[in-house]
């Protein structure tokens, strides 16, 4: 690695820049634009995607081989602690599955509304 | 804001606490000055990026950190013992249980362990340092500063006071306003950085740089359970990182994640504090498992039994500890079927865990136990442990947690299995590995009477705290009925016992300082594993030869054969890192950000993260590639350290 770069590193200064701008649009479109909601949420996902194909090509060395594939191996891993994440808060914060709402549960009607948006 | 509004007023104990900081800042400026040792400081440890002092300066951190959570422990349970007692108002005392829990997870547990990972592992593992050493220097100045952010709210400011698990809405802006919250949520975020680079940089080291020959199932146990931790930091802290983000941006600039008002979702960060906090609970207990096996192994002069299966129960327990976090909320109410999912996942985690017992147990079977000072905290653990674990799979049961919830029951339970794993391996791992950090054994005599005051005083504060949560008493109360008197004076005796136990620790390491034998051997305990083959004082290159591995318990083979791990004929130069200040500069200027913006004021905020990122680009282009160490100098050090 010593003798490698004493040239600037165009790759990750322009992967940098990128991110940052995705990153303040973003805020912009969500908290300055006066799109519909849906399109606002279409946009962020969508830059969101951006973002991380950003990071995974000029970053995360998603291209590189050898040693055992460890970036695969790694966001393998990551992507089960992903839908563990996502899938997981839905099933526990989505209250879908009221069997029985009535022993030891204090506010239920509270948690009615939080159920219903 | 006025001066007074700053400053925290109007309480004698905080005034005190004032006059202490004061003092003890001012006694540590003279001492420095006086004596000549700025120039010291700078060189040897504030610039170091040497993993062995680096571990040393986490651990003598969780120590100072251990005695202020213990502080206000000793401060809870004074509050606590007879009914109706006014030592502390209830404003105050929730400040005190909150700090005592943040601290004493956040910034004791993890950075002891850390601390001692540091020291051990890349010693364990035969390599030269961490991969990367400069971030090691940075993921300490992170977790230290964010500490002392933490630490300095309860005489500026005021401290947090909504629970260590900090829950909206109560933590919101709207039922917590002022400074107090933010303390905690930018502390944690500050240090949170340390812990999740750390994550990377021993994970990689872990991997990357063994030596020769060890294969990942060659490598001693308490670098797995280091490596498999790593995974663990890695994959949970970033949850915490964002949850803690939403957090601050609903405080601090209005957004409406997890408030009352605005479609925000309060139980949001319920889910979300636990889906990293209880992958964070065996982030400081496997690491704890993995001291006692090493302790085990060597006391017990045998080879750990069942290795293999040891390392697969940890992985076990890794990969589950992702699948039970709503086991803390049961009685949110999200419905039988969610809680009967989250119940069973939490009764599988015991099997793995009684699996790793009973090797234990059958390592002992039969063995020529040596009673040391680390192995009685080792024996110490078996038994107490296992009443917390079987505490803890009461509390698993869903329908019976609405009956202990919040009670004194799970009290008693985290407090088992937290001191009786994670502090007891402290204290274990510290003495043990002792000798390699500062050249002299801890004295035996008075370990041992610290490790009976603190056991002896362990059992008494916290098993009458089971019978008094069955008996009705919630936590967080900070007056008890004249019912909760009698088990309460007892559990506040037993706390002061480990209060006695842990001073006459302190004094140990300062008894030992003077009076205790230098090592003469890098190998004090007749050990197993690669650490001991280095010399005492350990050089900063560790091996001057890379050993070559091809057994579990290198050293021990080694020594079986009556090899040297040290070849003269094979010596060569050792490329190291430079000492660099930027990890201490940059990590202060991001505290000062993260201070203005406790405070909420956002332009000097910005003006420091400005700061921060131009301390990055410094760092980018610093081309500084370190410098060798010659073979002369490496045989004239490895001389005089192994008396050639």
């Amino acid at each position: 690695m010593a003798n490698q770069s004493r040239k600037i590193p165009i790759q990750h200064i322009v992967g940098f820049a990128l991110s940052i701008t995705l990153t303040l649009l973003a805020a912009w479109t969500a908290l300055r634009s006066s799109l519909p909601v849906m399109w606002i949420i279409i946009a962020i996902l969508t830059m969101a995607v951006l973002q991380a194909a950003i990071q995974l090509f000029m970053f995360m060395h998603i291209t590189e081989r050898g040693a055992g594939h460890a970036p695969w191996n790694m966001m393998f891993h990551a992507a089960v602690i992903a839908v563990i994440l996502v899938a997981g808060s839905l099933f526990t914060m989505s209250f879908g599955f009221h069997y029985d709402n009535g022993g030891g549960d204090s506010q239920p009607e509270q948690q009615q509304e939080q159920h219903q948006n | 804001m006025q001066l007074d509004e700053f400053f925290v007023t109007g309480e004698p104990l905080i005034y005190a606490g004032m006059v202490a900081i004061a003092l003890v800042t001012s006694a540590v400026i003279f001492l420095l000055t006086y004596f000549k040792k700025w120039g010291w400081l700078w060189r040897e440890w504030l610039t170091t990026v040497d993993h062995k002092k680096i571990g040393i300066m986490y651990i003598l951190s969780a120590l100072a950190m251990l005695f202020r959570g213990g502080a206000d422990a000793l401060m809870m349970r004074t509050q606590l013992a007879f009914p109706d007692m006014n030592f502390l108002d209830a404003q105050h005392y929730n400040e005190i249980f909150t700090t005592h829990g943040t601290v004493m997870i956040i910034f004791m547990a993890m950075p002891f362990l850390i601390g001692l990972m540091n020291i051990a592992v890349p010693l364990q593992i035969g390599a030269r340092d961490f991969a990367f050493p400069y971030v090691n220097a940075l993921s300490f100045w992170a977790f230290f500063f964010g500490a002392m952010l933490f630490n300095i709210s309860f005489v500026i400011g005021g401290s947090p006071d909504a629970g260590w698990t900090s829950y909206t809405p109560l933590a919101g802006a709207a039922m917590s306003p002022g400074p107090g919250q933010n303390f905690y949520l930018l502390g944690l975020q500050l240090s949170g950085i340390g812990t999740l680079a750390t994550g990377v940089n021993l994970m990689v080291t872990i991997l990357k740089m063994r030596a020769p020959g060890m294969t990942l199932f060659k490598m001693p146990i308490f670098s797995w359970s280091s490596l498999i931790t790593m995974f663990i930091i890695v994959f949970a802290f970033p949850i915490l990182t964002v949850a803690l983000a939403l957090l601050t941006i609903d405080r601090i600039f209005g957004s409406q994640f997890f408030t009352l008002t605005g479609e925000g979702l309060p139980m949001m960060w319920a889910n979300l504090f636990w889906m990293w906090g209880h992958p964070e609970v065996y982030i400081v207990v496997l690491p704890a498992f993995g001291i006692f096996s090493e302790v085990i192994a060597t006391f017990a002069r045998k080879q750990l039994f069942g290795y293999s299966v040891m390392v697969w129960s940890i992985i076990l327990i890794a990969g589950l500890s992702f699948l039970v976090w709503v086991h803390h909320f049961f009685t949110m109410g999200a419905g039988a079927f969610v809680n009967s999912v989250f119940s069973v996942s939490t009764m599988a985690i015991a099997v793995p865990t009684g699996v790793k017992i009973f090797n234990w147990l059958a390592t002992l079977y039969k063995s020529k136990i040596q009673i040391t000072v680390p192995m009685m905290w080792a024996l110490a653990f078996i038994p107490s442990f296992v009443m917390g674990g079987v505490t803890g799979v009461m509390l698993g049961m869903a329908a019976a947690d609405y009956q202990f919830h919040n009670s004194y029951f799970l009290i008693a339970h985290f407090h088992y299995v937290l001191i009786a794993g994670t502090v007891f391996a402290c204290f274990a791992g510290l003495i043990y590995w002792y000798p390699k950090m500062f050249g002299h054994r801890l004295n035996e005599r008075i370990g041992k009477i610290a490790f009976w005051f603190f056991v002896i005083g362990f059992h008494v504060c916290f098993l009458p705290q089971y019978f008094l949560g069955l008996d009705g008493m919630p936590r967080r109360v900070f007056h008890i009925v004249p019912e909760w008197f009698n088990l309460n004076v007892v559990s506040t005796v037993g706390a002061f016992g480990m209060g006695i136990g842990f001073a006459v620790f302190v004094y140990n390491i300062y008894y030992s300082y003077r009076y205790s034998e230098r090592e003469k051997t890098g190998d004090p305990w007749n050990g197993r594993t690669l650490e001991w083959a280095t010399p005492i004082p350990v050089p900063e290159y560790n091996f001057a030869v890379v050993p070559h591995v091809d057994s579990l318990d290198a050293f021990w083979t080694m020594k079986e054969r009556g090899e040297s791990p040290y070849d003269e004929s094979k010596v060569k130069p050792i490329h190291m890192p430079s000492n660099t200040g930027k990890p201490f500069i940059m990590m202060g200027i991001l505290t000062l950000a993260s201070f203005f913006l406790v405070f909420e004021w956002i332009w000097l905020a910005a003006a420091g993260l400005i700061g921060g990122i131009i301390m990055m680009i410094i760092r980018s282009f610093d081309y500084d590639e370190g410098y060798h160490i010659s073979s002369e100098e490496i045989i004239e050090t490895e001389r005089s350290a192994r008396g050639l």
